[in-house]
């Protein structure tokens, strides 16, 4: 609990829906999450972790209350600004990969470059490089088609990283992956968020999957229902 | 940026090439169809203009008999007089602004030299006919006025005949027979090749009127007579002047009609050509409206596209594409699209025009204009059409278009 804040939640409401039919997802969320932190997002089916997510990731606005990032007040940006920011600041990995298909893994990581300019060259190198940190070398000019989904998890974090972002959502990250592949990738993530101080924002299913970071938020029915730090059992 | 787009754009034009091919197969026709049309149309245009002036420029022609029109048929009828040396004289001694006046009767009759035998177009003519035609000689020498005056056996034949009768050989000085008469060639016509009907203009014996009228014809009629306007006259003011002179030879009553007709070859040009034209135009708004059609397939494709990559779209989204670079990648992407087809369409076309050209014997005459106008209007239809299902992909919110299955 050192660096600075990063994110923070004040009265987040998101509703969808009108009049009785309203649900709200997220019911005065009240959160903060600091540089540096690894946090794991919990709790059940539909008690609104994606939401809290795409809000934290600067995919979504909040219906009321006041999103800050980096002390910007990102849920009032328009989709541009939101859109700069992600490409800035924020990785995302996803549980079914999301990598475009057809495309080698080089080109997928070299996919966030190309929207902020970098020239072709730099661009190869920095995703090579990237897809080296992951654990990939060799497997480059693969096709997601041609690798596992531990790889595929593999070049989707490459391509979160490349850009050297701030700040890495995850959701449900290992959701697809079996026990092993779970494990080497949340050693990853650990690394990452160590070595890199990468601040990384995860939602699991899984208690050995959330115990890979250093405090756990539990969320049930829009709210936060508790939120403490992961004490280190030997 | 934008050839990291084109690439890309390729790449999935490959990726599913007979999908592509099937959208472009619109703009391809089309495309086609407007390049086929006006090449072969200004090829026509080019071979009708060259025809008439074959028929040498500036010139009018009369023959006896009312004139077509809404009076009824025109030609020759009954009671039809035919044109004789009065009118010839009339002409000659009045006319003025006319650069050459010339008479002409013709018939079809076989022409024979030693045992090859053609069937010909015998002229009866004076000197004066090479000018008012624009004909030159490629040898020997006109008929002399002496020749003219006391129609001696003598002619000028056209290339057909030569090569028929003589090969590559000289024919000057040989006598050939010409029906039940013989007469003695003294000069070879420069050849003006087929006219817009297939008519040989080159199978021809010119021979002296005189000669021709007593000889082969029978007759001192006169079929046509040809009268070519001088540099300073346009045949419109000319035409008057032949009708009051004719009349006045024939003794028409001012309350009767004409008895002969005057065609302006000049105008009967700038009609046909026109007449092209308009076919051109009609045919070219045929293939537009096929074009419409291939930029509706370019629009229809594009939204499958879009639909289809729904997924892919949110992800660049997601990643920090904005609003721009989705709406230029699908834009790109059509555009090239349809580019591809437009460039297919243009070598298809030119191929059909060139085998037309072949066929029909008219000149192939691409003009680059058409062709780079149709390479901008099939980049316009993709851009056009393209542009809608571009939007939608990059109005698509990044989370629903991640939740896209
Ligand atoms: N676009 C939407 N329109 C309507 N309701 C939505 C929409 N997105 C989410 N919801 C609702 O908001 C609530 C929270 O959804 P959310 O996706 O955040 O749940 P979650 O905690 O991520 O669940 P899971 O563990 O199944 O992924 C759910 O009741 C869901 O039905
Ligand atoms: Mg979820």
């Amino acid at each position: 609990m050192s660096g600075s804040l990063l994110i923070t939640f004040d009265k987040i409401w998101k509703s969808y829906g009108q009049g009785e039919a309203t649900v709200h997802a997220l019911a005065g969320v009240d959160l903060a999450i600091r540089s540096g932190e690894f946090v794991a997002i919990m709790g059940p089916s539909g008690s609104g972790k994606s939401t809290a997510m795409n809000i934290i990731g600067c995919l979504d606005t909040p219906t009321a209350g006041t999103y800050s990032f980096m002390g910007i007040d990102a849920g009032r940006l328009d989709r541009n600004r939101r859109a700069m920011l992600r490409n800035l600041y924020v990785g995302f990995v996803f549980q079914g990969y999301n990598l475009l298909p057809r495309t080698t893994a080089v080109e997928n990581v070299e996919l966030p470059l190309i929207y902020r300019g970098v020239a072709a060259r730099e661009r190869h190198d920095l995703a090579m490089k990237a897809l080296a940190e992951v654990g990939l070398v060799g497997r480059e000019h693969h096709t997601p088609a041609e690798l596992s989904g531990g790889q595929q998890q593999r070049v989707a974090i490459a391509r979160a990283i490349v850009t050297r972002p701030t700040l890495l959502v995850a959701d449900e990250p290992t959701g697809n992956l079996d026990t092993a592949r779970t494990h080497e990738i949340m050693e990853l993530l650990t690394r990452l968020n160590t070595e890199l101080g990468l601040t990384i924002a995860m939602v699991t299913h899984e208690a050995d999957v959330a115990f890979y970071a250093g405090r756990t938020i539990r969320f049930l029915d829009g709210h936060v229902a508790s939120d403490a730090v992961n004490l280190e059992v030997v | 940026m934008i050839w990291e787009t084109v690439r890309l754009s390729l790449l999935s034009v490959r990726r599913n090439v007979l999908r592509s091919f099937l959208t472009l197969l619109g703009i391809v026709i089309g495309v086609a169809a407007v390049i086929a049309m006006l090449t072969i149309g200004s090829g026509t245009t080019e071979k009708v203009k060259a025809d008439i002036s074959k028929l040498g420029s500036n010139l009018l022609v009369i023959r006896p008999g009312r004139p077509a029109g809404p009076g009824g048929p025109g030609g020759l009828d009954q009671a039809t007089r035919p044109l004789g040396s009065k009118e010839l004289a009339a002409l000659v001694a009045h006319l003025s602004g006319a650069r050459a006046i010339s008479p002409a009767s013709q018939k079809q009759v076989r022409v024979i030299f030693g045992t090859e035998s053609l069937t010909s177009g015998v002229t009866g003519t004076d000197s004066a006919y090479l000018d008012a035609r624009d004909w030159k000689l490629d040898s020997g020498r006109p008929f002399s006025d002496s020749e003219n005056r006391s129609g001696t056996g003598v002619c000028l034949i056209g290339e057909t005949v030569r090569q028929q009768f003589f090969g590559a050989g000289d024919p000057e000085g040989e006598i050939i027979r010409v029906n039940r008469t013989s007469c003695k060639i003294i000069g070879l016509l420069e050849p003006k090749g087929y006219t817009g009907f297939g008519q040989d203009q080159d199978n021809v014996v010119l021979m002296p009127l005189a000669a021709y009228q007593r000889r082969i014809a029978g007759n001192r009629d006169i079929d046509s007579i040809y009268v070519a306007a001088d540099d300073r006259t346009p045949t419109t003011e000319l035409l008057p002047r032949v009708e009051d002179i004719l009349r006045d030879a024939r003794r028409i009553p001012p309350d009767r009609e004409d008895d002969f007709s005057i065609r302006d070859m000049t105008q009967i040009a700038d009609a046909m050509a026109s007449a092209t034209t308009t076919m051109t135009g009609m045919l070219g708004a045929v293939a537009g409206v096929s074009l419409l059609v291939g930029g509706i397939g370019i629009m229809n494709i594009m939204l499958v596209s879009v639909t289809e990559r729904t997924r892919e779209i949110g992800i660049r989204l997601a990643i920090g594409a904005h609003e721009k670079h989705i709406l230029i990648q699908f834009l790109v992407e059509a555009t090239v699209l349809s580019l591809l087809g437009g460039i297919i369409g243009i070598l298809i076309g030119l191929t059909l025009a060139g085998l037309a050209s072949l066929t029909l014997a008219i000149p192939f005459a691409p003009s680059p204009a058409v062709i780079l106008l149709a390479v901008g209007f099939s980049a316009l239809i993709g851009m056009v059409f393209g542009f809608f299902p571009a939007l939608r992909g990059a109005r698509l919110d990044p989370i629903d278009a991640l939740r896209h299955e």
